[in-house]
């Protein structure tokens, strides 16, 4: 195997499991909640780092994952509290979290093996080298296990609970009058949401993460109106960057990680313009066509 | 340690009294900047165009071929613009909602500014050129002429506001309004994002695309937590930026290669932390403290309405009561009763005999009108409201601590000074006892 097909099945990956999520975080718009996680998991990492002293990458996870929904419960905190919006209480809460990390990892530049720079753009392309080892035998690289463990938890979370998830996301007021746990289901998908950030994070770093949860689910948006459609273009577009993504990177030898989100934007612009049903050109379009025919 | 915090405090080293003066200048700009999005409760809109500038930088770079500062400045207003645009664009022309209209500006432009980087760096210059530096910024290369810049960047930005201020605070408020009224309200608002976007632009560089949000963001809402009025906000927020920079400064010269920005924001947020829990009035301390005062509000209250209620059922007000009569009235610990009952004797409204206790005549007097607004609320809601009369007792339960004189003697107006209530009980006349509100 070589390492072009294990970076595209890693971002691949990626790009499914943040759109799974992703489209019900844009539905409830929380999309930034998202975009929080992933900058606040950096003292997470350091900390687990520090605590057990490798790169062990339960201890990772489990640090990343604990701070992770740290942000989420603090945020809803400063905002209930200091009777802040819930974008400025966002931005108070994951800036500090991640300039904790930052200090950190500059007080123990010696004995970390990290960096920030990592933690934003990523090391995709060495995903190939870092694989699960066991005994004698080589399973993979690390990112497409943990990937697909998140793959299949969100999966599980969607096909389980589609009904209530569906409900929650398009109309709170009716799944509270129904006896639905909005509340459960919201953390539910916090929950979920730093799963994906964290396992997918340490591989392709915070900006893919994000981009993955929000273009690909918002350009599906424009694209069709059923919960199930959106779901599956989501994963199909995400898919679609990433291989765009790939080949802008290797033709122009930039970071792959920034090629794929300028790929999904790419395509999302395009069906910003196009799109049958929202496209702004499409639409200019049609009323051009109707004064015509009135005329 | 200590040498490098003397170092730090003497001022002698040039490069300190840069350092230390360009963090105060550019946290104090920004935090007044800060307060007309956060307040437009638009505060992650400033992350966005300080992730959308980076594009620019490099563009800027590339096309220039030139690492001088204003040539790359250039580059980032103009990327944080254009950044700004398309969130307005896909807010306004696509059924998406504003968090996703910022996301999506924030990563895509950010992911092309990271491409461009990298392809920079391909070609082997990137460090050269101290792009690298807007990624999370570096404070401690800052010279006179940036200074001079930052100093020159914050009085146009304090003119400005200060020239503008009766429109951007409308504008803050309710845009609706501007518009309304005939404001040029996009000439504003495109000032506004200049300021925004000019403040971010030169922020980059010291604090980096990460840490530029807190800047703007954190002196706000901490301002915030201290005053309702704006001038006074912005002054605030400036001070706390200022402050935060000052502390971050001296704090990153304590170790070597320990960056700047992180650690002002690391101290903007303590600034905040202490606002949020002791701000008087919003603060989360000031809060408890005027629950736990309504709480003992209302449990004296029920004390001195339950004896009254006891003399009505026995006829008979001269009575002193046993705690046991009052307790069945009132679910509430024994002790505890009797503790709010030594206070309320202590203020004069009861009054002990033995282990009886009884109304004083202020005590009468008060029981009177809060017996009385219960009366006239549930004749309210059963009469005007038409709830059925079984219903209306708790609601009044409630209801009695808070009402007002104003209110007590429009409810008598409504209901054409009424003599019972639903329940037949009588309610009392209003002419005694208007002293001594609570």
């Amino acid at each position: 195997m070589n390492s072009s097909f294990w970076i595209l099945l890693t971002a691949c990956l990626v790009a499914v499991t943040c759109g799974l999520v992703g489209t019900f975080l844009v539905l409830r718009r929380m999309v930034l909640m998202g975009d929080a996680i992933s900058h606040a998991v950096l003292p997470g990492l350091v900390g687990g780092f520090l605590l057990s002293g490798s790169r062990d990458p339960l201890v990772m996870l489990l640090g990343a994952g604990a701070v992770g929904v740290l942000t989420a419960w603090l945020t809803e905190w400063v905002h209930r509290s200091g009777r802040v919006d819930t974008g400025a209480s966002m931005g108070v809460v994951f800036t500090f979290l991640f300039a904790l990390g930052v200090i950190l990892v500059s007080a123990f530049a010696g004995q970390i093996d990290l960096d920030p720079d990592c933690v934003l753009y990523g090391e995709i392309a060495y995903v190939a080298y870092d694989t699960v080892l066991w005994g004698e035998r080589d399973l993979g690289p690390r990112a497409v296990w943990l990937l697909g463990g998140a793959l299949l938890f969100n999966l599980f979370l969607i096909v389980a609970f589609y009904k209530q998830l569906k409900i929650c996301a398009f109309d709170p007021e009716l799944a509270e009058s129904l006896g639905i746990r909005t509340a459960t289901y919201h953390y539910l998908l916090m929950i979920a949401t730093a799963i994906t950030t964290v396992a997918a994070f340490e591989s392709v770093g915070a900006i893919l993460v994000v981009a993955m949860l929000v273009v690909p689910p918002a350009t599906a948006l424009l694209l069709t109106q059923r919960l199930s459609g959106v779901l599956i273009l989501a994963s199909l577009i995400g898919c679609l960057s990433a291989g765009l993504g790939y080949s802008l990177a290797s033709a122009a030898d930039c970071s792959i990680a920034g090629a794929m989100a300028v790929a999904a934007g790419v395509l999302f612009l395009l069906t910003f313009l196009f799109s049958p049903r929202h496209g702004l050109v499409t639409r200019a379009w049609f009323r051009q066509r109707s004064l015509l025919a009135e005329e | 340690m200590w040498a490098e915090a003397l170092r730090f405090l003497s001022l002698a080293d040039a490069n300190v009294r840069h350092v230390l003066l360009g963090s105060m200048l550019l946290a104090g700009t920004t935090g007044v900047v800060g307060c007309f999005t956060f307040l437009r409760k638009r505060s992650l809109v400033g992350d966005a165009i300080s992730h959308a500038a980076l594009p620019g930088v490099c563009l800027a770079y590339l096309l220039f071929g030139s690492k001088e500062p204003h040539v790359l400045l250039l580059g980032a207003i103009a990327a944080g613009w254009m950044g700004a645009i398309s969130i307005d664009l896909i807010r306004n022309y696509s059924p998406l909602k504003e968090d996703s209209a910022i996301a999506i500006v924030l990563t895509v432009f950010f992911g092309a500014g990271i491409c461009l980087l990298t392809l920079i760096q391909g070609a082997g210059n990137a460090s050269q050129a101290g792009l690298d530096k807007f990624l999370f910024g570096q404070a401690a290369s800052l010279m006179a002429r940036d200074v001079w810049a930052l100093g020159m960047l914050s009085l146009i930005l304090c003119g400005v506001v200060t020239l503008a201020f009766k429109e951007f605070k409308v504008l803050a408020f309710d845009p609706d309004f501007a518009r309304a009224l005939g404001l040029r309200a996009s000439t504003f608002e495109i000032l506004l994002t200049t300021l925004l976007v000019a403040a971010i632009a030169i922020g980059l560089q010291m604090v980096g695309v990460v840490l530029m949000a807190a800047l703007l963001i954190t002196p706000a809402a901490a301002a915030r937590q201290w005053t309702d009025r704006l001038p006074r906000m912005l002054i605030l927020a400036g001070g706390f930026g200022s402050a935060a920079g000052a502390v971050g400064a001296f704090a990153s010269s304590l170790a070597p290669r320990m960056p700047t920005g992180p650690w002002i924001v690391v101290t903007v947020t303590l600034f905040f932390v202490v606002s949020l829990l002791f701000a008087p009035r919003r603060g989360v301390l000031a809060q408890a403290l005027r629950t736990l005062r309504g709480r003992t509000v209302v449990a004296s209250e029920n004390l001195i309405t339950t004896l009254y209620r006891l003399g009505e059922h026995a006829r008979d007000f001269s009575r002193p009561w046993p705690l046991e009569s009052i307790l069945r009235y009132r679910r509430l610990a024994a002790p505890k009763a009797l503790g709010i009952l030594s206070q309320l004797e202590r203020e004069g409204y009861v009054r002990g005999e033995g282990d009886r206790w009884i109304l004083t005549q202020t005590g009468f007097q008060m029981a009177e009108r809060i017996i009385r607004r219960h009366r006239l609320w549930e004749l309210y809601l059963t009469e005007q409201v038409k709830l059925p009369v079984e219903k209306v007792h708790q609601d009044a339960e409630e209801i009695e601590h808070w009402l007002t004189q104003a209110q007590e003697d429009e409810l008598e107006v409504i209901l054409s000074s009424p003599t019972t209530d639903p329940h037949t009980h009588p309610i009392p006349p209003a002419s005694r006892g208007r002293e001594g509100e609570v």
